[in-house]
């Protein structure tokens, strides 16, 4: 029964998108507000159906409900609780019901937090929203619908594909669509820009605190399921160029972009053109993830061809929003006044520069992730791009970016002084170059460049505490002087110095991990001691267990320094019994900042059992990173003058923060 | 200054690919230095049946077939190119993770160069353009804009 109010209320919601998706744009053309008042309440009741009809879907997992297709191709009786929640989206139609809930649910924030936007704006902006909402409901309802029955119902689950099964992966999808779907809103902000044929310096403020949002949770969910690779997957890789990844990758490129570029059309009220392109992009590049992700092309262009359904339909929506956006905008953008005049060098010149690089990386990852596919559909001819290509193309256009990242926050807005930001980095400077010299020396023999590469997120680190260092006289003035200075200091100042400082630690962590990781391979039997970076690693045993729904073979090591035990560790190989699969499940003892990595390989005939065991340095740095990144966000959006529903001074009652 | 970026360049370039790998023990060869030629090579080479996965990371049969194939290859004194030649002969282009600067390859390769420079050539004129038109001259407002700031400025919400 609740199936069925699950699945009619996602009909409901249809309905509903159709609505808020014209009448409030045919009021904003005549004028008339009661019609542009329609979109706020139609958003959120369309959230509340789709999330009725979520949590319907959600029930029927819980409970086991293998009269779903969804649910028995899905889920097992013997899967754990947390599991049975997770499989709600660890399947296709699952990830795009939550990918429209969401989606959903950013639509009535935006109602509920856009009181003070112009009313023919806020009506445009939920219009354009629930143009994307209806497309996708649409792909649900006839081509990927979760809530289709079985007759007779079986008894049992096909369970959840192993390598889903597993807290990193039920988060991972999640923070990834909040960040995906979050560019939508700024997305629809432009579209209604367009369609107004007017911006200025508010829309960016208005835009930013979402984009910032979006963004957050991105660079949360690719980090998330960086590490989750890592270490379910056995290998010990963090980033694997894949076009998996790529997909989600690019909008955070461009995401980023559009971040900086809002910075200088909400101060200077320049580059609103760009600004207004980058937004589509963002977004486009999201829908494109999602097309790359769900219509299997990516598996083989030919199993594409084979069920190409779900695929056309999500390229026609690719299609119609891309290229409908993107004539919009080489119609109208011309309308759009040019404004706020710099010189190149500059703090605007700077953030150009910002853009440049990062447009020209996420065009490297684009073409590395799309060629491929193009070159097969139209000479039939196969070639593979993977990670050297990348890191041949990628890595050099990141380079002088990374260099540049300290310089920005140090030039003034209109006309900066590049050799006056020179000097004041000369502290810097001089720190990362002993650096890199003892770095040198301490590795002799070793690859040069990895020292000139740990200096680079040396630079970046240290870099971008300088600029707030000057700003707080630090050693330069009584310390409770620039304590009180610190705290004046504005939040969005403090959050760009996080971010940036995290950047640094990532590119650390990248530069040590793959110049010094060492690995250990070889065949132990129970009783043998073997030995990684100074660390003596005993072998106990190895027993069989089993679990709720895998039976599982776990070994024991007991991790020592000079003979003093420091931890145990086991890692083990499981085989789910429903699917017959094997997964292997690493054990990681993290020391400060390196990582000592183990993981099981297969049993040999002499006896023993293979075991990979990698020590990486400072590896735990590359996630810490993107952590402080997040944190640098959370810290800018925390601003006042930032959070959402912004930039009307506060009246009595606080802007509610996101 | 020049030499200097020009050696940060290769450095992501350049640095040993990341060795978290999925060789057996058995099939790894004595001689450290070959090994660590096979371990580049093997870098470079698809696991042909799997997604997007070089052979040294791939736990596929035929990716440890290909390992075998290239430290055979590799004891019997081959070059790393020889070695890579011998591969895609075998089993085509599709195998090199790095695709061939080529004909067909040549947008691949290009492109982001080609996008940078375009970009750099947009951003050149942009500002020259701006540079050239009177500064801070914005066009005077229309009436109905005038109507509109009157009514802006009078609503005191």
């Amino acid at each position: 029964m609740l199936v069925e109010i699950g699945h009619f209320a996602l009909v409901l919601a249809l309905a509903i998108a159709l609505i808020q998706s014209t009448i409030p744009i045919w009021g904003s053309r005549t004028g008339d507000e009661r019609l542009m008042a329609v979109a706020g309440p139609a958003a959120i009741a369309q959230f509340g159906f789709v999330a009725l009809s979520f949590a319907a879907l959600t029930q029927a997992y819980v409970l086991s409900d293998f009269s779903l297709l969804n649910v028995w191709a899905n889920s097992h009786s013997d899967q754990p609780l947390l599991y049975r929640y997770t499989s709600v989206w660890g399947n296709h139609e699952g990830s795009m019901l939550l990918w429209v809930l969401i989606l959903a649910m950013f639509g009535a924030l935006l109602a509920a937090f856009s009181g003070n936007l112009p009313k023919s704006l806020k009506a445009n902006v939920l219009a354009v929203q629930s143009w994307i909402s209806l497309a996708f409901l649409a792909f649900i309802l006839f081509t990927s619908n979760p809530f289709e029955r079985i007759n007779p119902p079986p008894f049992e689950g096909q369970d959840l594909n192993p390598i889903l099964q597993d807290i990193g992966l039920a988060i991972h999808p999640p923070l990834l669509y909040f960040g995906y779907v979050g560019f939508s809103v700024a997305f629809s902000f432009a579209a209604a820009a367009l369609i107004e044929g007017r911006i200025d310096a508010a829309w960016a403020r208005w835009v930013r605190p979402w984009v910032l949002t979006a963004w957050i949770f991105l660079t949360l969910g690719i980090s998330m399921g960086s590490y989750w690779a890592y270490y379910e997957l056995g290998w010990g890789g963090f980033w694997f160029w894949d076009p998996v990844e790529n997909a989600s990758f690019m909008p955070w490129l461009s995401g980023t972009a559009l971040l900086h570029s809002a910075i200088v059309m909400e101060k200077r009220n320049a580059l609103k053109v760009w600004t207004i392109l980058l937004a589509i992009l963002t977004f486009s590049l999201s829908l494109l993830g999602t097309f790359l992700v769900r219509s299997g092309v990516l598996t083989s262009v030919h199993a594409f061809a084979t069920d190409p359904t779900r695929g056309v339909f999500i390229l026609a929506i690719l299609v119609a929003f891309i290229g409908g956006a993107l004539a919009l905008y080489a119609w109208r953008a011309p309308l759009l006044k040019q404004g706020g005049l710099f010189a190149p060098i500059s703090r605007e010149g700077a953030l150009v520069f910002n853009n440049l690089f990062l447009s020209a990386a996420c065009a490297a990852v684009f073409i590395g992730t799309l060629y491929p596919l193009a070159l097969e559909a139209l000479t039939g001819e196969k070639i593979s791009v993977g990670a050297p290509f990348f890191n041949m193309t990628f890595g050099p256009l990141m380079i002088p970016l990374l260099i540049a990242v300290p310089f920005g926050p140090l030039l003034a807005w209109k006309r900066g002084d590049l050799l006056g930001a020179a000097q004041r980095l000369l502290a810097v400077a001089a720190l990362t170059f002993a650096v890199v010299l003892v770095t040198w020396w301490l590795t002799y023999g070793g690859p040069v460049l990895a020292a000139l590469g740990v200096g680079l997120g040396i630079w970046g680190m240290l870099g971008a505490i300088a600029e707030p260092a000057m700003r707080i006289k630090l050693f330069r003035a009584p310390l409770g002087d620039s304590l009180r200075r610190a705290i004046g200091l504005p939040r969005s100042a403090w959050g760009t110095a996080m971010a940036h400082f995290g950047v640094g630690m990532t590119v650390l962590g990248v530069v040590a991990v793959s110049a010094w990781q060492t690995e250990n391979i070889l065949v132990m039997k129970p009783g043998d001691t073997t030995e990684i970076a100074g660390y003596d690693i005993h072998f106990n045993a190895l027993q069989e267990r089993r679990g709720p729904n895998f039976d599982e073979q776990f070994a024991t090591f007991t991790v020592g320094r000079d003979g003093i035990p420091v931890a145990m560790l086991s890692p083990t190989k499981r085989n789910y019994r429903a699917r017959g699969m094997p997964t292997t499940e690493t054990a990681i003892l993290t020391l400060a900042t390196r990582q000592i990595y183990m993981a099981l390989g297969d049993p040999q005939q002499s006896g023993g059992i293979a075991v990979r065991i990698y020590d990486k340095p400072l590896v735990v740095l590359i996630w810490l990173g993107t952590v402080v990144m997040v944190i640098g966000g959370l810290a800018s959006l925390s601003d006042r003058r930032y959070r959402v529903g912004a930039p009307k001074p506060a009246r009595g009652v606080a802007a509610p923060a996101e | 200054m020049v030499r200097m970026i020009a050696v940060l360049a290769l450095l992501f370039a350049l640095l040993p690919p990341s060795t978290a790998l999925a060789v057996n023990p058995d099939e790894m060869l004595d001689d450290p230095a070959l090994e660590e030629r096979a371990r580049e090579i093997s870098a470079e080479l698809r696991c042909l049946v799997c997604q997007n996965q070089s052979i040294d990371d791939s736990n596929a049969d035929l990716a440890k077939d290909l390992r075998v194939l290239v430290r055979e290859r590799l004891t019997e004194g081959d070059s790393n190119a020889q070695v890579i030649d011998f591969v895609v002969d075998r089993y085509g282009e599709f195998v090199l993770l790095k695709p061939r600067f080529d004909l067909h390859t040549l947008g691949l390769w290009l492109a982001p160069p080609i996008v940078l420079g375009l970009g750099a050539i947009a951003v050149f004129f942009a500002l020259r353009r701006r540079r050239t038109t009177p500064a801070g001259e914005a066009a005077p407002l229309s009436d109905e804009e005038q109507k509109r700031l009157a009514e802006i400025l009078s609503d005191k919400r």
